[in-house]
């Protein structure tokens, strides 16, 4: 029997999130299913049930170079801005 | 232990999670998926003593909550074996291995409930003992698992809710109804001491250290303790253990629990353990057509 990945919105706006899964013959089973498991007492928002074969997984990524100057953890300028400030006479650095 | 299962011990133990599509070792998936399988009975198993009330609750309210009890406690089993059927146990064979007794459930369900008093104090104290264990799990290495305690710990919380509700009703009510509760409570307070599990030492608990389980069973009886013996003794109830002691450094202690008995129970030897199975393996035979006909869509 198919697997139905459940994915929930908690409130308007915010992402959906996986919440586990149900085992059900076509989309209407799932659906019916869906709302008793996952909506009993109106507390989603909505959901999006996805047959666990329309899921494609991505898992492994290619790692040949040093990506740091795509993020922000690859700059460090601090020791560059104490001595822009210093030329620029700009106050004393100040510890952080 | 070969240099994978080495690397992947040292992933979980730093927190690290994995999904039902990551390499795991045997032995990891193993345990899992018994110990997932046995948290899946449980729920199952876990409503026979409550459904028992349904007809016999005192008020229409208290039968539409118990009856929404057993209705959330039932998805939850349902959502549990779906989690251990993807580690690679079919769902008919768990379902076949605890009618025939083969898989366990937890040593609670397989006591009687006697009075009104006995469906108060399981769903505020036998639920409460549930939740730490649960609440502990939602750190579980298995994501899946981690994933659906979400939803079952936020349901719990209504039916201690409804536990506790029930409870007071009686401790605010006639004498009769608060002898009712101490009674009901002298009776589960052995079990509920036995429900955590023996305490074995952190280090030597596989599940610890594969970190499915993310405490200790004493840690866990302990957070029990100091959780709920206020809240038992601020109603006038007493804990029927005269050892029952709070050090100075906040560590509880107690009469030892009687193991033989949990061991007994566990294995299918408690007062309704053949009842229930019995009741169990009834209706599995009788529904066959319900699932036939689902298969059949």
């Amino acid at each position: 029997m198919p697997v139905f990945e459940v994915f929930r919105q908690e409130r308007k706006g915010q992402p959906f999130a996986h919440a586990g899964s149900i085992e059900a013959p076509d989309a209407a089973f799932a659906d019916a299913w869906a709302r008793e498991q996952y909506g009993r007492r109106g507390e989603s928002e909505a959901l999006w049930l996805v047959p666990r074969e329309s899921i494609h997984a991505v898992t492994d990524w290619a790692d040949e170079f040093d990506l740091k100057y795509r993020r922000v953890d690859g700059y460090s300028i601090k020791s560059r801005l104490k001595e822009a400030r210093e030329r620029a006479g700009s106050a004393a650095a100040v510890d952080s | 232990m070969d240099a994978r299962t080495e690397e992947f011990l040292a992933y979980v133990q730093e927190g690290g999670q994995v999904e039902a599509t990551d390499w795991l070792p045997d032995d990891y998936r193993q345990k899992l998926i018994k110990f997932i399988e046995m948290h899946g009975n449980s729920e199952l198993m876990g409503v026979l003593p409550e459904r028992e009330w349904i007809l016999k609750a005192p008020t229409l309210q208290r039968k539409l909550a118990l009856t929404a009890k057993v209705q959330d406690e039932v998805g939850h089993a349902q959502l549990i074996y779906r989690v251990a059927e993807d580690l690679g146990k079919p769902r008919a064979q768990m379902l076949a291995d605890l009618v025939s007794g083969k898989a366990k459930f937890h040593n609670v369900f397989h006591y009687p409930t006697k009075t009104w008093g006995d469906v108060g104090v399981i769903a505020w104290l036998v639920d409460a003992a549930a939740i730490i264990s649960q609440k502990a799990l939602l750190k579980c290495s298995y994501a899946p698992y981690a994933r659906i305690m979400k939803k079952i710990c936020w349901e719990e919380s209504f039916h201690i809710l409804h536990g506790r509700d029930v409870i007071l009703a009686m401790m605010t009510g006639t004498d009769t109804q608060r002898e009712l509760v101490q009674e009901a409570l002298d009776r589960w307070w052995g079990p509920l001491m036995q429900f955590h599990g023996n305490p074995i030492a952190r280090d030597e608990d596989p599940m610890w250290l594969w970190r499915i389980k993310s405490q200790g069973n004493e840690e866990a009886r302990q957070q029990f303790l100091e959780g709920y013996v206020p809240q038992i003794r601020e109603l006038g109830l007493s804990v029927p253990d005269p050892n029952l002691r709070r050090s100075d450094d906040g560590v509880w202690t107690y009469t030892e629990p009687d193991w033989a008995e949990l061991k007994s129970v566990v294995t299918g030897h408690g007062p309704r353990s053949q009842e229930r199975l019995a009741f169990r393996a009834r209706f599995l035979e009788q529904e066959q057509w319900v699932r036939d006909a689902v298969l059949a869509a």
